[in-house]
């Protein structure tokens, strides 16, 4: 099968591959480069886990072809944590206990994280319309609604 | 969380310091960062992809296979039907001597639910897998199916599985579970009210996120490691072992990491098939279910129906319980068996009733084969049972929570299985829930004890 080469940034550092066209950007990541921090859940764009971050906007990777992702700027949940600290979302899931099996979890954060990059004080509603694309099987929605306002809290007192 | 250490202080010992406090579970650092490593975050160069070809009806019998245009197909490396296992017709509670034998782990000359495992493709990639297994011709010989277990128990009815020989489990107490206790006709008799209701549940899956799967390397000196969500890691082991006829040492299993379960990755159903994949083709094997297979292939919880009779005196005793339990196991074992024994001993509920009589039936049917799910054999058991105890209260016009307190058992008294009653909480829990929930109830239960004699 004909191969077709791709090159976009992840999490800060280049990355290059050759890829079967066709390959999902889930597939591309997590078989050809290693980043296994998005899941597949459903790869039919219904459960949300393997969302991650295109130039700024929440993606579904099992939708989104690698070779559509040249020269892009992806983000996945696996480097959120800067030098070894956590980030405020990261945290937040821990202390309000939002992850139970925590397959769902990197695809949630990743949700949020976008919510917060634009609504840095985000009302229950805004977070419950950010988390509505993200199916939890485990943990019942409520730790997870509570884990993002926590974190949000947590960023605007961190930015006074 | 309010922890109340007051109610049992005088009896039991209580040392409990952790309870009611917050601690951070061990495994969700690794959850946050994703660095979790679940099955499928194993690859393997040169990993082949196993996708099952699967039956379209209900109940057929297999008059051949053909294969050649399948094997043909570009990236297939091997395709797989029953003559392959070793040790093909298996059941997974063996292991603790519930048999027979009674499942295909690929079909064999017959098919029994939409969706049984027929044949296996492995091949390069997963899309020529499944290309592949588009390619598989099968030819069937459609039989009549029955769905329904009151039909299936039925003179007449189709057989649904051949190493049963009846549509039912056949226990060591004969076509059903049984419990006696007292006389059930007797109480009958006795009783001022007589209610008879029938309850019904339909099959529940559990759709976890990550889908059933597992990843199989081989390794040096024939040995197989095997990275699965299994949540029974040494049922799988050793049932994977009866199948692949290979001794235990062989096999290395790495789990216990499990995106979501809820019982329904207690079977061992792939397992065995890929990691015969890898040592027939000496390559890694995936073998993940789809999200369509997930919902459609894995067992769910077991459809049931329970008949309930029970006999009531005015001022509030049940005096007798006749329950009729019918668990739906679909076309195969799996843990149905146990599952309806399980409700035999639940089905009295904790009430202590004087008179008990009890039958639970596992009835074969042609639907998909169901398993284990959080209470299995209990939950539903639980929901008829207690929609009966509001019926019941409701007809001899009592208070609900106090009719439950009249009937609720207490240690010593004696269960219907003959276990006399220890460390029992319920009037404590009923007592607590009167509090929370701003449901009062006359002083006197307030007073009542689980284990003080006469309050
Ligand atoms: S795997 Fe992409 S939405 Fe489920
Ligand atoms: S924690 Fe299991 S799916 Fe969300």
């Amino acid at each position: 099968m004909a191969k077709v080469p791709v090159q976009f940034t992840l999490n800060g550092s280049e990355k290059a591959e050759f890829i079967e066209s066709g390959t999902t950007l889930l597939n591309a990541l997590r078989d050809k480069i290693g980043d296994t921090s998005p899941k597949g859940g459903c790869h039919q764009g219904t459960c949300g886990a393997c969302s991650v971050i295109i130039d700024g906007e929440l993606r579904l990777s099992c939708l989104t072809l690698a070779e559509t992702c040249n020269g892009a700027d992806i983000k996945t949940t696996a480097g959120l944590a800067e030098g070894g600290v956590l980030h405020p979302l990261q945290r937040a899931f821990l202390d309000a206990f939002a992850t139970q099996c925590g397959f769902c979890t990197p695809g949630m954060i990743m949700a949020a994280k976008v919510l917060l990059d634009r609504t840095p004080n985000p009302s229950r509603e805004d977070v419950v319309e950010a988390l509505s694309g993200n199916i939890c099987r485990c943990t019942g929605y409520e730790p997870i609604i509570q884990a993002v306002l926590v974190a949000a809290r947590a960023n605007s007192q961190n930015a006074a | 969380m309010e922890l109340r250490k007051d109610y049992f202080a005088d009896v039991r010992k209580d040392g409990l310091n952790e309870i009611g406090q917050p601690r951070p579970r061990l495994d969700s650092p690794g959850h946050v960062t994703g660095k979790t490593a679940y099955f499928a975050d194993r690859n393997f160069p040169g990993m082949l992809h196993l996708k099952m070809v699967r039956s379209p009806h209900h109940h057929a019998r297999i008059r051949s296979i053909d294969t050649s245009e399948a094997e043909k197909h570009p990236g297939v490396v091997r395709v797989l039907t029953a003559k392959d296992v070793p040790h093909n017709v298996y059941t997974i509670l063996i292991l603790i001597q519930v048999g027979p034998e009674d499942e295909t782990v690929l079909a064999d000359g017959k098919v029994r639910w939409k969706g049984e495992a027929v044949v296996a493709v492995l091949a390069e990639t997963e899309r020529a897998a499944q290309e592949a297994a588009a390619k598989v011709k099968v030819d069937y010989e459609v039989l009549p199916a029955v769905f329904d277990m009151e039909e299936a128990l039925k003179p007449g009815a189709p057989l649904v599985n051949e190493y049963h020989g009846q549509n039912y489990y056949l226990y060591d107490s004969g076509e059903c579970r049984k419990v006696r206790f007292g006389d059930v006709e007797a109480g009958f008799a006795q009783a001022d009210h007589i209610l008879e209701q029938s309850y019904q549940s339909s099959p529940i899956e559990h759709a976890p996120t990550e889908t059933t799967g597992c990843v199989v390397a081989p390794e040096g000196n024939d040995r197989f490691t095997c990275y699965t969500n299994t949540q029974a890691m040494f049922f799988t082991l050793d049932n994977a072992s009866i199948i692949l006829q290979m001794p235990g040492s062989k096999l290395h299993f790495v789990g216990g990491t499990v995106g979501g379960g809820f019982g329904g990755k207690v079977d061992v159903i792939v397992e065995p098939i890929a990691i015969l994949g890898a040592k027939l083709t000496g390559r890694p094997v995936s073998f993940v279910y789809s999200r369509e297979e997930e919902m459609q292939i894995s067992s769910p919880r077991a459809a049931e129906k329970i008949v309930i009779k029970d006999g009531v005196m005015k001022d509030g005793r049940i005096v007798a319980r006749k329950v009729t339990g019918y668990t739906d196991a679909g076309a195969y074992s799996r843990h149905s068996p146990y599952g309806a024994q399980k409700g035999a001993a639940h089905y009295p509920g904790p009430y202590t009733i004087p008179n008990v009589w009890i039958d639970t039936y596992c009835v074969y049917t042609n639907r998909t084969p169901s398993s284990a799910m959080r209470g299995f054999g209990v939950t539903i058991g639980d929901f008829a049972l207690e929609v009966q105890m509001d019926k019941l209260a409701r007809l001899i016009g009592m208070d609900p929570l106090e009719f439950r307190f009249i009937n609720a058992y207490r240690d010593g008294d004696m269960k219907a299985h003959r276990q006399p009653t220890e460390g029992a909480a319920l009037i404590e829990c009923m007592q607590e829930a009167s509090r929370a929930a701003n449901w009062p109830v006359a002083e006197k239960y307030m007073a009542m004890s689980s284990y003080r004699k006469g309050a």
